[in-house]
């Protein structure tokens, strides 16, 4: 066919548009449809905790995504220093995911039990008093600043719209949740229950539930909700 | 607007054909070097679409996609690289994870292996507490001296890399309480504060007072079965010795009442479901080998 054909013939020139058009739609469109086919399905991966999802948005909120990845990429050297590479599903609660490619802070896509509370409590107050090379800003503020929390319930029904499996339960429980979560000595068994693996306790060793009890139950349950010990073991040993 | 192209007499090249209020547009064709590397480039994805993953179908059992001729896959790639390594390691590391510590500390090679492993998996996991020459912090021991709270010879040391301390998730995770004596009501602030005088007699700090001597009947009573009645201390309750000068949390009188008072009860976490057996072993070896084994 020649380009003067096309030029001359306007319905003509309309319909092989929109097929060109076409075209690039689909590959635009098609692969936010297939998403799902893409994430391997893995045991374990469930919603974020009240508490935990209100750490993350802290997380967010500090932009410590500018710093610190959370994403253990399939190579010998991350996987011998960080633990098994990180997979599709272990993000799929995270808007935005926490992905990166840049550090200046090491990855913490496994962070989660490898240091106690104490730990984490004295390193967000004052890092250097913990590790002497580091030069990650304090964040002192976090321990006197107490968490809002009233609207958890809100945040979860949201998050539910958009796809997340949180159920009636949940929803009713949130801010419930966030304080039992946050104190040992309440009864937490329900929210356990809720959310296998979430890390029960007082982080701050203060009364209250304050932003850094937030921050820390969410970065103590980091990358710890697939079992990889089920898995080859060869792949994912250090 | 004419349709019919006509050869520029200037240039000898050919026109569109169109033409508005006489100016007209040369055809140039494009350039060599740049229609062909377009159709290599066209070549060539067709070529990767057949060798390398590609695109995505549906199956029987649902969505997969082409796997190309190479098989090419990162995980395999990066699993056949750990295996490698792990692979030149082995003769060491499994006889590192078969023997016992007394058979390894006698054996120049196995120990140059174990001490370079435990090192680089010291630094990875072990210093953002430990610190990085594993010289500790306030609250988190010193690992070069000789003061163990939970002991300090290889098997103790090994046990405590497993489980941890106070370490919930762990079963086998040793625990021990410090009461809070001022927050629990046990003792009253004057008798804390006596305690306190007098346990930093036990190290030669402060001449022994009338406080002090009030303090030792308070200690004989409180601290004496933890502690030790010379308050040597006790590795099997992780009770601390307080006759020396190393301290975890400090040593001056304000943080000793603090100690008493409170109470403190330090965590490491339980390392056997994040690193293998052997290099639990091999970080064992290195930790003992830094200056304070037992």
């Amino acid at each position: 066919m020649k380009h003067s054909t096309i030029e001359k013939n306007s319905i003509l020139l309309l319909v092989l548009t929109l097929i060109v058009v076409a075209i690039g739609g689909i590959v635009e469109i098609l692969p936010t449809f297939l998403i799902n086919t893409t994430i391997e399905d893995v045991d374990g991966v469930r919603p974020y905790s009240p508490l935990e999802l209100a750490g993350r948005n802290i997380y967010v909120r500090e932009g410590c995504y500018t710093c610190h990845s959370q994403m253990i990429r399939s190579l010998r050297s991350e996987v011998e220093r960080y633990g098994p590479y990180s997979l599709a599903a272990e993000s799929k609660y995270d808007r935005p995911f926490q992905w990166g490619s840049k550090r200046t802070g090491p990855d913490l896509a496994r962070v989660g039990g490898k240091y106690s509370n104490e730990w984490h409590a004295l390193h967000m107050t004052d890092p250097r008093a913990v590790v002497t090379e580091s030069i990650m800003p304090g964040y002192a503020f976090l321990a006197t600043t107490p968490l809002n929390y009233q609207h958890m319930d809100e945040h979860l029904k949201t998050l539910a719209m958009l796809g997340d499996p949180y159920d009636e339960a949940m929803i009713t429980n949130a801010v419930q949740d966030v304080i039992v979560q946050a104190d040992p000595d309440e009864d937490y068994d329900d929210m356990l229950e809720r959310y296998p693996g979430a890390v029960v306790g007082n982080f701050d060793n203060k009364p209250g539930v304050s932003e850094l009890d937030a921050l820390i139950a969410y970065l103590q349950m980091l990358g710890t909700l697939v079992d990889f010990s089920a898995t080859d073991s060869t792949v994912f040993t250090q | 607007m004419t349709n019919t192209p006509h050869k520029d007499e200037i240039t000898g090249v050919d026109t569109t054909g169109h033409e508005w209020d006489g100016i007209r547009e040369l055809n140039n064709p494009l350039p060599k070097w740049w229609i062909y590397s377009f159709y290599v480039s066209i070549i060539w994805s067709i070529i990767y679409w057949i060798l390398m993953p590609a695109w995505p179908i549906l199956t029987s059992d649902g969505w997969t996609y082409t796997k190309g001729l190479l098989g090419y896959s990162q995980r395999a790639v990066v699993a056949a690289e750990i295996q490698e390594a792990q692979a030149k390691l082995a003769p060491f590391r499994d006889k590192i994870a078969a023997s016992d510590f007394s058979e390894i500390v006698t054996n120049p090679e196995l120990m140059t292996v174990a001490l370079a492993s435990g090192k680089a998996a010291f630094g990875d996991n072990c210093a953002p507490c430990h610190g990085s020459g594993a010289q500790g912090a306030v609250g988190f021991p010193n690992l070069n001296d000789d003061e163990w709270i939970w002991g300090g010879s290889l098997d103790e040391i090994h046990t405590t890399l497993k489980h941890g301390i106070r370490w919930d998730a762990d079963d086998d995770s040793r625990f021990s309480q410090m009461p809070a004596f001022l927050a629990d009501e046990i003792l009253e602030r004057g008798q804390v504060e006596d305690v306190a005088t007098y346990v930093l007699t036990l190290n030669g700090s402060f001449e022994a007072t009338e406080q002090s001597a009030r303090g030792s009947v308070v200690f004989a009573e409180q601290c004496a079965s933890c502690h030790g009645a010379d308050g040597t201390g006790n590795v099997e309750l992780g009770a601390p010795n307080l006759a020396d000068h190393i301290w975890l949390y400090g040593g001056d009188l304000p943080t000793i009442v603090e100690t008493v008072s409170y109470s403190r009860s330090g965590v490491m976490p339980a390392w056997s479901n994040r690193l293998s057996p052997g290099t639990l072993k091999e970080l064992a070896l290195y930790v003992h080998s830094l200056g304070g084994g037992q």
